[in-house]
């Protein structure tokens, strides 16, 4: 091989003591399509934020085209030829798309004066050699998402850049979208850019990559040729992991009772037909990969948004949920996955936050808040939730995510609800705390309560789940027991494409 | 959109009054009418940058007032040329913009808390300057009639509009220039559309922010003028109050104020709807008390209109 583009070694990052990355390595080619893979946190854009300049590494080192160089900002970056188009799409919507492109550079006359003409010429021009038919003078805010990636690669191309990272381009957009970004991926290629392309989206690789680097846990596993692997090696290398590696504790199985069956629920581009039922006393995973629409699910079963089309039964009868406060009625609770945000009133103390849902309960005759009534239930709660805190006047804000997590948990459990939808229950949560928290679902669902798991970590809905649905892109992609649950079977339901279930055999959403 | 929405309203505001009263379509009524939008139209003019770039600025009214009393100071108590002394109090204006967007851009004091609090300092420095009492300008005539002669009476005889509207509409012209043909107006809509991007972007987004609030100040030094011109005096304490009125004119002209939208165009006519609708309740002898709820409700109403036409798109 020719001498690599870029090479980084030895790289090491850590963010307040943990590391995120440790004695990474990556290597890239002129004219290469070069994946970058691995599950959430393994370290993949950390990696590539350090290489256009975002983070700095705390050690390691960066060779590009053969010279060692440091790339203490993204100015620096942008100066080398090392362009990076971010998940979240750094454009401004108000402004056009010539304007955009030009942002910070316009030609001016006397230092002042914009020419718009030439930025939308020039723009026009460089559309040309893309082969793109986009207007210049368009609002962004107008434009497809797909568009606006375009316009984003339109950009960094204007900086005539030989390195062109991009994570995760292809989240957002549809088949024939992804089609239209591959064409363009291919042409830079061919003119010898050397392109990282971050991806969730494994049948992606063999389509686009020339060569797949693979990460774990902030480690760098392996490159290997696309053609020379198989796609469920590329699984096996992302998962292979030991830490959490203790056998799964499944309590008993639950009875057949169904206590909430979804049906065909159906929400703009975001959700699509899902139906799925929960058992009684059982704790029903749901695994998939970021921004695969598991919370958007649970959201809309609390009725905190809206959508389209879908049926809800609660213990075989059919019930209207259009808002958090119908949910409760129908016994469900949702536990965020954000908790500061969404679960709890960090700012008040932690009794207060345990009434906070069930409130009316605590009412006397003239409408007074039973301050005493509420102390007890507190006290109850927080004693066999085992919440560590000094008092039960403590803001909740001083509570470690363990013990915060209880106090939600406990909240819920005094608004006694039936179904428990938790979202990512352990996410920022220390291993000890985990393990507790899991402890405390069992015991739930052996009380008959039934609970809806939504985690990012294979490992914990393996151990957790009776059965597991895993989720593609608001899709759901298939439905496993627990035996035949395994991290490659759901690694690979979530990330089936729509290209693998035709969509035209999923019969059309029921009416509502 | 909004613009055509906020044109189409000042043509039936004056239309109706028109109909509902005989005096409101005479000329001096008019007059009236444009003398009164003029100084508010200034504070807007710069008021509409500010939002636009995603900030606000409530020092404006105040600004004005010590800018005011400060051209006050200069032409009759030190007796500086009338040019050097407006030339100053617009200065002064440019000055305290300019400590604003320090405070904002570099100290990453929220643009609201920043101005709150410039809004008291230059209250309060008003009265310390000008000792509580309203500072005349009798011994120079002349810069009266700056404000309230007429060029245009003299070109073209019997259209006597005061140059004070002259004034704001150049002052728009200026300000329509830079907002839609530099650099300047460019980084202004962008900050306020995406400020992390432009930052991205390579721009250097603290100093335009700075100069941002420094043109506002500008504007609010140049109304200061222009109102002490128009009294022939500097009153201590007027001013306050004025910068909610030049914040409603730029939001009813269109200016959305979460940032990245707006136009000059919108904010005059804002401006203009403001002050017919003081105009034309008073001559239809509505209570001043009443005339405030009336304004009060067309803002909000401006604002959820911008909102339902968001909310289609």
């Amino acid at each position: 091989m020719s001498e690599p583009l870029v090479l980084m070694e030895g790289i090491v990052k850590s963010f307040s003591g943990v590391h995120a990355l440790n004695q990474c390595r990556f290597e890239l080619q002129p004219g290469e399509i070069h994946a970058l893979v691995g599950e959430n946190g393994a370290g993949k854009s950390t990696m590539m934020k350090i290489l256009s300049g975002v983070y700095s590494k705390d050690a390691g080192k960066i060779y590009f085209k053969g010279k060692e160089v440091e790339i203490p900002n993204p100015r620096a970056a942008q100066h080398l030829g090392i362009s990076i188009i971010h998940q979240e799409l750094n454009l401004m919507n108000h402004l056009t798309i010539a304007q955009n492109i030009f942002i910070g550079r316009e030609p001016r006359t006397a230092k002042i004066i914009l020419n718009d003409d030439e930025i939308n010429r020039k723009t026009a021009e460089l559309f040309k050699s893309m082969h793109l038919a986009l207007d210049p003078r368009t609002k962004v805010a107008d434009l497809t998402v797909a568009k606006q990636q375009m316009v984003e690669i339109a950009k960094s191309l204007s900086f005539n850049s030989e390195v062109l990272i991009m994570d995760e381009p292809t989240a957002a957009l549809t088949e024939s979208e992804i089609d239209e970004l591959f064409n363009i991926i291919r042409q830079l290629r061919a003119k010898g850019v050397g392109i990282v392309h971050i991806s969730h989206r494994l049948e992606e690789l063999k389509q686009i990559s020339d060569r797949v680097t693979v990460m774990r846990d902030g480690q760098y596993i392996d490159t290997v040729k696309t053609s020379e692997t198989s796609i469920d090696k590329i699984i096996s290398m992302m998962v292979g992991r030991t830490i959490y590696e203790t056998s799964p504790e499944l309590p008993e199985n639950p009875s057949q009772e169904v206590v909430l069956e979804v049906k065909n629920l159906q929400q703009g581009s975001l959700l699509k037909d899902i139906s799925f039922s929960l058992k009684k006393g059982e704790i029903l995973g749901f695994a998939g990969l970021m921004g695969a629409g598991r919370t958007e699910v649970a959201r809309a079963i609390f009725g905190a948004d809206p959508y389209d089309a879908g049926e809800f039964y609660v213990k075989g009868k059919r019930v209207q949920i259009h808002s958090p406060q119908q949910a409760v009625q129908h016994g469900i609770g949702y536990l965020s996955e954000d908790r500061k945000r969404c679960g709890l009133t960090v700012g008040m103390d932690v009794k207060d936050n345990i009434v906070l849902a069930s409130l009316k309960k605590f009412l006397n005759a003239i409408g007074w808040v039973n301050m005493a009534q509420t102390t007890l239930t507190a006290q109850k709660y927080a004693q066999s939730l085992n919440i560590k805190t000094p008092s039960l006047d403590q803001k909740v804000k001083f509570l470690s995510g363990g013990n915060q997590q209880k106090v939600v948990i406990g909240k819920w459990l005094v608004a006694d609800t039936e179904i428990l939808i938790f979202d990512e229950p352990t996410r920022g949560i220390d291993v000890g705390a985990k393990s507790e928290i899991y402890k405390l679902l069992n015991d739930l669902t052996r009380q008959g309560k039934s609970i809806i798991m939504i985690s990012s970590e294979l490992p914990e809905v393996l151990r957790m789940s009776h059965r597991v649905v895993v989720m593609c892109e608001g899709r759901i992609t298939g439905i496993l027991n627990a035996g035949d649950a395994t991290q490659e079977s759901i690694m690979k339901l979530a990330t089936q494409r729509g290209g693998i279930i035709s969509t035209n055999l999923i019969p059309e959403a029921g009416r509502a | 959109m909004q613009r055509l929405l906020a044109f189409g309203a000042l043509i039936i505001l004056f239309v109706g009054f028109s109909i509902a009263s005989p005096y409101f379509l005479t000329f001096d009524n008019v007059i009236g009418i444009l003398l009164a939008t003029a100084v508010n139209g200034i504070l807007a003019l710069g008021v509409t940058f500010v939002i636009i770039s995603g900030g606000i600025d409530l020092s404006v009214g105040t600004v004005l007032t010590v800018s005011a009393v400060m051209t006050g100071v200069f032409i009759t108590n030190n007796h500086w040329p009338i040019w050097l002394g407006m030339l100053g109090g617009i200065l002064t204006g440019g000055l305290a913009g300019f400590v604003n967007g320090v405070v904002i851009a570099k100290m990453k004091i929220p643009p609201f808390i920043a101005t709150l609090g410039m809004l008291n300092v230059t209250k309060g420095l008003a009265l310390v300057i000008s000792g509580l009492k309203p500072i005349y300008f009798n011994d120079t005539p002349i810069f009266r009639s700056l404000a309230m002669d007429s060029i245009i009476g003299q070109v073209i005889p019997k259209l006597d509009i005061p140059n004070a509207v002259l004034v704001l509409f150049m002052a728009a012209i200026i300000a329509n220039l830079i907002l839609s043909k530099t650099v300047f107006g460019r980084y202004n809509f962008a900050i306020g559309s995406n400020e992390e991007a432009t930052r991205l972007s390579g721009v250097n987004v603290d100093a335009w922010k700075i100069g941002v609030y420094t043109l506002c100040g500008l504007f609010a030094g140049l109304a200061g003028v222009v109102i002490a011109a128009r009294l022939n005096s500097a009153q201590p304490a007027l001013g306050a109050g004025y910068e909610l009125d030049a914040i409603a004119a730029t939001v009813i002209g269109g200016t959305s104020l979460s940032g990245g939208e707006g136009s000059i165009v919108g904010t005059v006519i804002g401006a203009f709807i403001i002050s017919t609708l003081t105009n034309g309740l008073r001559i239809l002898s509505v209570p001043q008390e009443l005339q405030l709820v009336v304004t009060g409700c067309i803002v909000v109403l401006a604002v959820y209109a911008d909102i339902l036409r968001r909310r289609r798109k």
